[in-house]
């Protein structure tokens, strides 16, 4: 019983077998790609720009924040360029009126009712399409709400959610299997939340991290982070990435540590990566701060927040 | 997974409510009160128990039907006993109106406030609830964007009923009307008509249960021989017998002669288009269905009507439902099907019980089940009953919500006939497509192709309701005017002065007085850029506010969006607020702003959303403004 968008993502490895190649046209180009491919695949073979929000080449395509939308000929709408697969002869137009209108308003939608102060790239995107947020008026409604703080790891501000859907996707079925978060409620009230708004140490939750490192919008983040965003002392220029193996346990996941002014800020790991897909656990994720106890500028020299590792794993 | 669920646990009703769906606990594993000895050395669950996660949604409605809400404790018991991940399970509950997870009284009175009882009085029914009883009920849920701790609203007194208000509630033929819902051992569901403001406070005192109205006569009319209502009030509808006297059970055995592909040779003859809305040739779709390499197949019949000012499946659900069975029956046999689903609206509690009582009365005459007729033929329906979203009457999320899922529309293609229900190729038929069955198997495709014109053959239901005489549903052959069909109503009531009708429901559009020669078919009412959508015409007088009207209608999509999309989930709020703020004059750049404003929202709605109801939220208000002028500048 599984359901058709229940398809394995393709991640990094190749294909073994060599597939059937489908030719379609994108904005006049024409390309050939392998059969099952989605036509965003198609276009960034092209070397064409599609937006996207709620597509990450980790996770199944959920097509809901509809940004990527295309024209295809012959199609009664827009369709998810994330999502749709290829067909040969397919003729796609990426950059129509009608899809600049869709992607203009659902981008001045979003950010007419969601804080994307903290979302990369989302400036440009706005610019690029001309959106002009302000036009709904200073009454619109919004998803204004106070940020949760409620463990020491990381935080949730959903005034910064465009329900991506990723945080479930990858809490759930795609990567960790937890399921601690699902999307409730409905329509402009629909929200991520734990069973009966739970705080998250009551809730499944492993602290693995793997929804902040998904989430486009900066609605989730760490709490270091948080923090010295808070203190207006969080600054991406100054912060270098340096990629190294996790020491915690066996399997060896490659960690990328940010450091700023000396001090390690954040731990990820890279999306391309064959062995995390860029997953990691809580000691991974978070099990770092060891790393600078006594440090002068870090306090007080145990920190009760780091966790131990594991005497027998 | 690990599921982690809390400390809360079921109180004895709780249990047995549950268990009563489910079926007992085989083991402390699934949530029974004692471990065994046995229990230490033998595992049950894993995918066995997470494949019946399609009971997720019965065993909620068994707590909210027992109980009034699903307190923590009965949740947890129902995430234990279908290993649902805890957080999965709110998602849904939280989802489905009719589903409470804040304490609420037993006894809940839902008021239709929608737009065919609004201009019957709904308005002055909830403002005498307002004033001499007690403020609605909150919709919504526990931890939405205005976050309200747990058991906030739980100070509400236990032995007095509640109220809320509703989205139309498929009884506009007895408008303004309700719906009573009292929890208990056995669950009491009413459909209340021509509701009054001191009727709802007797209703909401305790008083004796009122007879469901639906179990009296209901209006029907026509013209020429009625094909599809001419058992309604005449015949039974909970005896077999009397069925099958009318002539009931000859298409099945004609069909069985025919063989599936005579079947689907006579409808596709027929030129049978869908009647929920899509008009998609029901012939193909069966034909989609048969040849699939797959052979788990399944049959859903769409009964989730939900269209605001549509009751016409609720007429043939509660006064023919053998028909619908029997139909159901050729259909699985022409297509391959082994397994059916009658997937009813909650609202609809008589159509549910009569609909059951019609499948239990097949199976016991051996019309169902493993030997169908005698035949080979295997195949067996089940009912299940909505929770008050009107998304699930589109056919994706009608699956997601059979899978016990949140009734999120999935994106198409993949289609249905390939990956529907369970992933399996799926047949879903509105109640009105499928009642067209019986006629064209008995008659000849042929024969049903005479009627109507070339394109739109057969005959059609349409409700009307609103400011008509005589409201109720009427079967005319496709092509009729509707100066005919508002003329077979009784003509306008009202002050006597149409002022304009909503044809097709709340995602169709409005037509002027002036349009009365407008033919219903589905190339006229295409050319004329409109839709004949689910056969609703709402008349409205003209002392009717039509701004008024629109606001319900922007409100209701704005309620009833999944949220799911972006353009849906935000676009139907962002038109409510424009639609406020011209009839508050607090408009941005004048009403001609807001107009072009309007036009863009609705263009996005239209071109990005997943599904019908972001593609359709516009098309009223659009009509509003360009049939209608109700906003000149």
């Amino acid at each position: 019983m599984t359901s058709p968008h229940l398809q394995l993502v393709q991640l990094s490895r190749p294909a073994t077998t060599p597939k059937v190649m489908v030719e379609l046209s994108v904005d006049g180009h024409s390309v050939k790609v392998p059969e099952g491919s989605t036509i965003l695949n198609a276009c960034q073979q092209l070397g064409i720009e599609v937006p996207t929000l709620c597509w990450l080449e980790t996770l199944k395509p959920v097509n809901v924040c509809r940004v990527c939308v295309v024209e295809v000929e012959g199609a009664r709408v827009l369709v998810p360029s994330c999502s749709r697969t290829v067909e040969p002869g397919m003729k796609v137009k990426t950059r129509s009126d009608r899809v600049n209108l869709t992607r203009r308003l659902v981008l001045e939608m979003l950010a007419s009712s969601v804080d994307l102060s903290t979302a990369p790239g989302m400036a440009e995107m706005l610019a690029e399409y001309d959106a002009k947020p302000e036009r709904f008026g200073p009454d619109a409604e919004t998803v204004a709400q106070p940020v949760k703080v409620d463990n020491d790891l990381y935080i949730r501000d959903y005034a910064k959610c465009v329900l991506c859907y990723k945080c479930v996707e990858a809490c759930g079925e795609d990567h960790q299997n937890t399921f601690a978060i699902a999307v409730a409620g409905r329509g402009f009230h629909a929200h991520i939340s734990t069973e009966f708004v739970v705080e998250l140490p009551e809730s499944a939750c492993v602290y693995c991290g793997n929804c902040i490192a998904v989430c486009p919008t900066g609605a989730l983040m760490s709490k270091r982070e948080w923090e010295l965003r808070q203190a207006g002392t969080w600054n991406e220029s100054k912060q270098t990435a340096t990629d190294t193996v996790c020491p915690f346990c066996g399997v060896g996941c490659t960690l990328t540590l940010h450091v700023q002014d000396g001090e390690i800020v954040k731990a990820t790991s890279p999306l391309d990566n064959d062995i995390t897909v860029g997953n990691l656990c809580i000691k991974g994720r978070f099990g770092w701060r060891h790393v600078q106890n006594g440090h002068a500028s870090r306090g007080p020299s145990a920190d009760p927040t780091a966790p131990r590792a594991p005497a027998n794993h | 997974m690990d599921i982690k669920i809390s400390d809360a646990t079921p109180s004895p009703d709780e249990r047995d409510a549950v268990d009563r769906r489910l079926g007992p606990p085989r083991a402390s594993w699934d949530g029974a009160e004692l471990r065994t000895a046995r229990d230490m050395h033998v595992g049950f669950g894993g995918k066995e128990q997470r494949d019946r996660r399609h009971l997720l949604l019965p065993a909620l409605q068994a707590l909210q039907e027992r109980i009034g809400w699903i307190s923590e404790g009965g949740f947890n018991y129902v995430c234990e006993r279908l290993s649902v991940p805890p957080a999965e399970a709110w998602g849904v509950a939280t989802f489905y109106m009719m589903l409470s997870t804040q304490p609420r009284p037993r006894r809940v009175l839902h008021v239709c406030d929608d737009i065919a009882c609004k201009v019957k009085g709904a308005k002055e029914v909830c403002r005498g609830l307002r004033t001499h009883h007690s403020p609605p009920l909150p919709h919504g849920v526990v931890g939405g964007h205005s976050e309200e701790p747990r058991g906030a609203h739980a100070t509400l007194n236990e032995h007095h009923g509640a109220w809320t208000t509703s989205p139309c509630l498929g009884l506009c033929d007895v408008a303004p009307a309700g719906l009573l819902i009292e929890a208990g051992p056995v669950v009491v569901e009413r459909s209340i008509g021509e509701l009054s403001s001191e009727y709802a406070m007797g209703l909401l005192g305790g008083g004796a249960e009122p007879d469901d109205v639906l179990t009296q006569a209901t209006t029907i009319g026509g013209i020429g021989a009625l094909r599809l209502l001419k058992r309604i009030g005449k015949v039974d509808p909970t005896s077999l017998d009397d069925y099958k006297a009318s002539g009931g059970y000859k298409a099945l055995e004609k069909a069985f002669q025919l063989g599936p592909e005579g079947v689907i040779r006579e409808v596709t003859e027929a030129k049978l288009l869908g009647r929920g809305g899509a008009a998609f040739p029901t012939g193909r779709k069966w034909e989609a269905v048969r040849t699939q390499p797959e052979k788990t197949r399944y049959i859903i019949c769409n009964a989730d009507e939900s269209e605001p000012g549509t009751f016409k499946d609720r007429i043939l659900l509660t006064g023919d439902p053998f028909a619908l069975v029997e139909a159901m029956t050729i259909a699985a046999f022409a297509a391959g099907c082994s397994r059916g689903y009658f997937y009813i609206r909650g609202e609809y509690p008589l159509a549910a019980k009569r609909v059951q009582h019609a499948i239990d009365m097949a199976r016991a005459a051996g019309l169902l089940g493993p030997t169908v007729m005698g035949t080979s033929f295997a195949f067996e329906i089940e009912v299940r009953r909505g929770a008050g979203a009107y998304i699930c009457g589109e056919e994706t999320a009608i699956f997601e919500s059979i899978e016990g899922k949140r009734g999120e529309p999935r994106n198409k293609p993949p289609f249905p006939v390939q990956h529907g229900l369970f992933n399996k190729p799926t047949i879903m038929n509105n109640v009105e497509t499928l009642a067209n069955v019986l006629p064209i198997i008995i008659d000849g495709g042929a024969a049903a192709a005479r009627i109507g014109t070339e394109q739109s053959a057969g005959t059609r239901l349409f409700c009307l309701s609103g400011h008509v005489a005589k409201p109720g549903v009427y079967e005319v052959p496709m092509g009729t005017t509707l100066g005919e069909l508002m003329t077979l109503a009784g003509g306008v009531s009202g002050n006597g002065t149409l002022q304009c009708a909503l044809l097709g429901g709340a995602a169709g559009s409005f037509v002027r007085a002036d349009e009365m020669g407008l033919i219903l078919t589905h190339e006229d009412t295409r050319a004329a850029g409109v839709s004949l959508g689910s056969g609703v015409v709402v008349a409205f007088d003209s002392s009717v506010d039509m701004k008024d009207i629109l606001h319900r209608i922007a409100k209701f999509f704005r309620d009833e969006s999944c949220g799911q999309c972006v353009p849906c989930r935000v676009g139907t709020v962002r038109q409510e607020e424009a639609l406020h703020r011209i009839a508050t004059k607090k408009t941005i750049g004048g009403v001609k702003g807001e107009l072009a404003l309007l036009e863009e929202i609705g263009l996005a709605m239209k071109d990005g959303s997943i599904c019908g109801l972001g593609q359709t939220a516009y098309a009223a208000v659009e009509s509003a403004i360009k049939r209608l002028n109700l906003y000149p500048v």
